[in-house]
């Protein structure tokens, strides 16, 4: 056993404070990220995140008076968009439906994908409640879903201008979600 | 009235904590007998307030005063009374105020059974004692008030989460916080030896009953937390190395290690560093806890509704308890040379083995918790750790302290060989031998189970081993009875612990056998699932306090003969507006035969059944662990705390 207090176990006395202060400053700087929306322990992690958006090319919705959707639209962007998987047969979908009417009543430009929903039946979800989408692509196969790893639906894709997928939410958006997640990352991305 | 009382009672117990923590170190520090004095009646009038205030939440919830927030946000005049009471600690900021009333208990304690200690000792673990308080009442009243006012009052409450609505969690916090908060004691202890700069062998028998308490009752409470998941949850699991159950798993561990390291203190005034750190991490450990329940930085079952704010002044809360714990060890630790000194093999030895390797077990199992989040914020990386990796990392560290668990307590103090110890273990490890190749005769070529079984063989053996040979029951069995009652109940004790741990292995182990089965079911068709006959007889609708339910009526057969009928619920709350399912469980202590009921389809159902074998032995084990302690605890050794000439030398103040 040693006896004297030498200078290695004099360094070694300080190392609970040094591991204690690390890990206190990095819990900080979470606690931060929690306000901001930098940090986000909830979201569904997702393979794609800071990646390109996988390749697809989809057909419109006839009768919605709305563009088509294909991965090459989003590229290139003048600012951030949401991308939402939706179905008129489900419910959750509905509960978000009046936040992306507000999202995009403010002005953010929302794209989206009819999921495994035949074209006149989402059709008539969207003369129901309104279409808060610029582009429509319809995926009757769930082709494009499984590309994007979806979870369910609904399910809502932030991609920045370079056209990286920077956040993704798997079930409906609320209020919270909204105004804690969607509308900082919008304004970090722009 | 009643809420704004409690109110004032918890600002007074505030006062209270900080005149504590002046009177305590100004008394210390002047060596003021009249100040030190004054420590133990400002702990009782600091529990009085504190327990004023708690009283006064639990009557706000008992007659439904929907005029508290809090009140409203978490119950509801239907619900049953033993869930108003406990629903009074079901919220973040009633658990708040559990938290610091217990903290209050712990000083009330120490006072009462503290009569022994140096006044100055004594002084000083109050006034750290209170200063701990001080920082969680500022944290109630500046963040977290549980007795805020609503106007106009809301017309009944919110009501309960279902899912809480249960024995088993209502007695659950409790329990853990006595741990918890428990470990406050010896982290004030190790703060006061840091002050004076000493340890000795009395410290280490003060610290030691502390240790064991706290390490008790947070036994009992995660091994209650366990059991509600398992039979509530409904998925027939028991631990999911979900990181708030990590959380309350690392100050157990270090808390195990911390009582050990006392007796080696106690013994030999060796190892005082070590212990000292040990006692200021096993309540560390418990703040993190804390922090990651309260703060919102991690996900999980377990989180309180979070607000970053009051993470930022839990964290500031750490900074200060944790931060200026460890700078105060890091100052004044270098002054504590051991005296005594011991072989590497000895009694000793195996304890710092043992040490060793719960920490690194600790260690393993903080990485894993944290490693997510720190990826996450430094890396941009989400990841998941889970099962796979605690249980891979686990394995080869729980191996050795098996192991060693059976030899350390035959070797003798200070100076050990082997050879004799391992010469008495030979009919222990025949036993380890029987129960791996009776696991592999019965359910075949299972290796993980039966390393399990041979493990827990291993450890009760052991342990009977250990009292068989302290009582030289075959070498001398006439004089066995009385040696039986002239053996201190802490040899006693340590043995029912660790034979308490291999019960809890051979639950462990039956589980890594369990089997189960989904199936779909009309009424009148049945399944085998090990051995048993499994027939659904009928699905109907039941009615209770606040829940209508679809309960399934399944019976259970063996070879033709009727064993049991299981009735698995599936519970609606209209008014919480969520579903729970309620498993059915029949438990022959052998295995416990599991159903829940799902989805119900075509006038057929969805069942789950579960075979778990020895699955209560778990919880059993976890019962017989806080027992041994417990009988540990009343060691007549134990209570006489002080040497004689300790309290000759300083006058006795009541």
């Amino acid at each position: 056993m040693s006896v004297s207090p030498g200078p290695r176990r004099r360094i070694l006395l300080f190392a609970p404070l040094g591991i204690a202060a690390a890990a206190g400053a990095g819990f900080l700087v979470m606690l931060r990220g929690l306000s901001s929306g930098a940090y986000n322990p909830k979201g569904v992690p997702s393979a794609l995140l800071g990646k390109p958006v996988p390749e697809f090319d989809l057909a419109g919705l006839v009768g919605a008076d709305r563009p088509t959707l294909t991965a090459a639209m989003l590229r290139d962007l003048e600012r951030p968009l949401l991308v939402n998987f939706f179905a008129s047969w489900c419910v959750p979908c509905l509960i978000e439906h009046p936040q992306l009417m507000r999202l995009a009543a403010d002005g953010v430009p929302i794209m989206g994908i009819a999921y495994k929903d035949k074209a006149t039946e989402a059709l008539g979800f969207l003369r129901k409640h309104g279409t808060p989408y610029q582009r429509i692509g319809v995926d009757l196969p769930g082709r494009v879903g499984i590309e994007w790893g979806l979870y369910g639906v609904p399910e809502t894709y932030l991609i920045d201008r370079q056209g990286l997928i920077r956040w993704r939410y798997a079930g409906p958006l609320t209020e919270d979600v909204v105004k804690a997640d969607v509308a900082p990352l919008l304004r970090r991305y722009a | 009235m009643i809420p704004e009382l409690g109110h004032f009672a918890l600002a007074l117990a505030l006062a209270l904590s900080i005149a504590q923590s002046f009177v305590g170190l100004l008394g210390a520090r002047w060596a003021d007998a009249r100040l030190m004095g004054a420590t133990g009646p400002l702990a009782a009038s600091i529990l009085i307030a504190t327990g004023g205030a708690f009283a006064c939440l639990i009557w706000s919830f008992v007659t439904n005063d929907t005029t508290v927030a809090n009140v409203v946000m978490n119950s509801h005049s239907a619900k049953p009374l033993l869930y108003k009471v406990s629903g009074s600690w079901g919220s973040h900021e009633g658990s708040m105020v559990l938290w610091v009333l217990i903290l209050a208990l712990c000083g009330g304690a120490v006072a009462a059974f503290g009569q022994g200690l140096p006044s100055v000792l004594h002084a000083r673990v109050q006034a750290v004692l209170a200063l701990v308080g001080v920082g969680f009442l500022a944290f109630i009243l500046a963040t977290s008030n549980p007795f805020d006012r609503v106007w106009p009052p809301a017309p009944d409450g919110h009501g309960l989460n279902p899912i809480l609505q249960d024995p088993g969690l209502a007695f659950h916090p409790p329990l853990l916080y006595l741990g918890y908060v428990g470990f406050a004691v010896t982290f004030a202890f190790a703060v006061a030896a840091l002050l004076e700069g000493r340890v000795d062998a009395a410290w280490g028998r003060w610290v030691r009953p502390w240790a064991l308490a706290a390490w008790s009752f947070l036994t009992l409470g995660i091994a209650l937390g366990s059991w509600w998941a398992y039979y509530e949850l409904g998925w027939g699991g028991y631990w999911f190395w979900d990181p708030v159950e990590n959380a309350s798993l690392l100050p157990w561990l270090a808390g195990c290690a911390l009582l050990h390291s006392a007796v080696v203190v106690e013994k030999r005034e060796a190892l005082k560093t070590w212990t000292v750190f040990l006692a200021l991490l096993a309540f560390g450990l418990s703040l993190l806890g804390t922090f990651l329940v309260r703060s919102g930085v991690l996900t999980s079952v377990h989180a309180f509704a979070n607000d970053p704010a009051r993470g930022v002044f839990i964290l500031g809360l750490l900074g200060c308890y944790i931060g200026g714990g460890f700078a105060l060890f890091a100052w004044r630790a270098a002054a504590m040379v051991p005296t005594g000194i011991f072989a590497p093999l000895s009694r000793e030895g195996a304890l710092v083995l043992n040490n060793l390797l719960l920490c690194s077990l600790a260690a393993v199992v903080l990485a894993g918790t944290l490693y997510p989040m720190f990826a996450d914020l430094l890396l941009g990386e989400k990841i998941s750790v889970g099962a796979p990796f605690f249980n891979t990392a686990t394995l080869p560290l729980v191996v050795p302290l098996v192991l060693a668990m059976a030899v350390g307590p035959l070797l003798p103090w200070k100076r050990a060989t082997l050879w004799p110890a391992l010469l008495r273990l030979w009919w222990v490890a025949l036993a380890g031998v029987g129960g791996y190749l009776g696991c592999l005769a019965i359910a075949g070529a299972r290796f993980g189970p039966a390393l399990g079984f041979a493990a827990a063989c291993w450890l009760i053996a052991a342990a009977g081993a250990d009292i068989s040979d302290r009582l030289a029951l075959f070498s001398r069995p006439r004089a066995a009875w009385a040696r039986a009652k002239g053996l201190p109940r802490a040899a006693w004790g340590a043995a029912i612990a660790h034979a308490g741990l291999g019960v809890m292995i051979l639950g462990l182990a039956g589980m890594g056998l369990a089997t189960d089965r989904l199936v779909l079911l009309h009424p009148g068709e049945s399944a085998d699932l090990a051995g048993n006959t499994y027939t659904l007889r009928r699905i109907e609708d039941v009615n209770g306090a606040n829940f209508t339910a679809r309960q399934a009526i399944i019976e259970v057969s063996r070879q033709g003969q009727p064993r049991v009928v299981l009735a698995p619920q599936k519970r609606n709350f209209p008014l919480a507006r969520m579903t729970t399912s309620e498993a059915a469980i029949h438990t022959t202590w052998l295995a416990d035969l599991y159903a829940v009921l799902g989805e119900e389809r075509e006038g057929g159902a969805v069942l789950r059944l579960h075979h778990n074998p020895l699955a209560p032995w778990i919880w059993l084990g976890a019962a017989i662990m806080a027992l041994g302690s417990a009988l540990s605890l009343s060691d007549r050794r134990m209570r006489i705390s002080a040497p004689v000439r300790k309290l000759a030398k300083e006058a006795v103040r009541a």
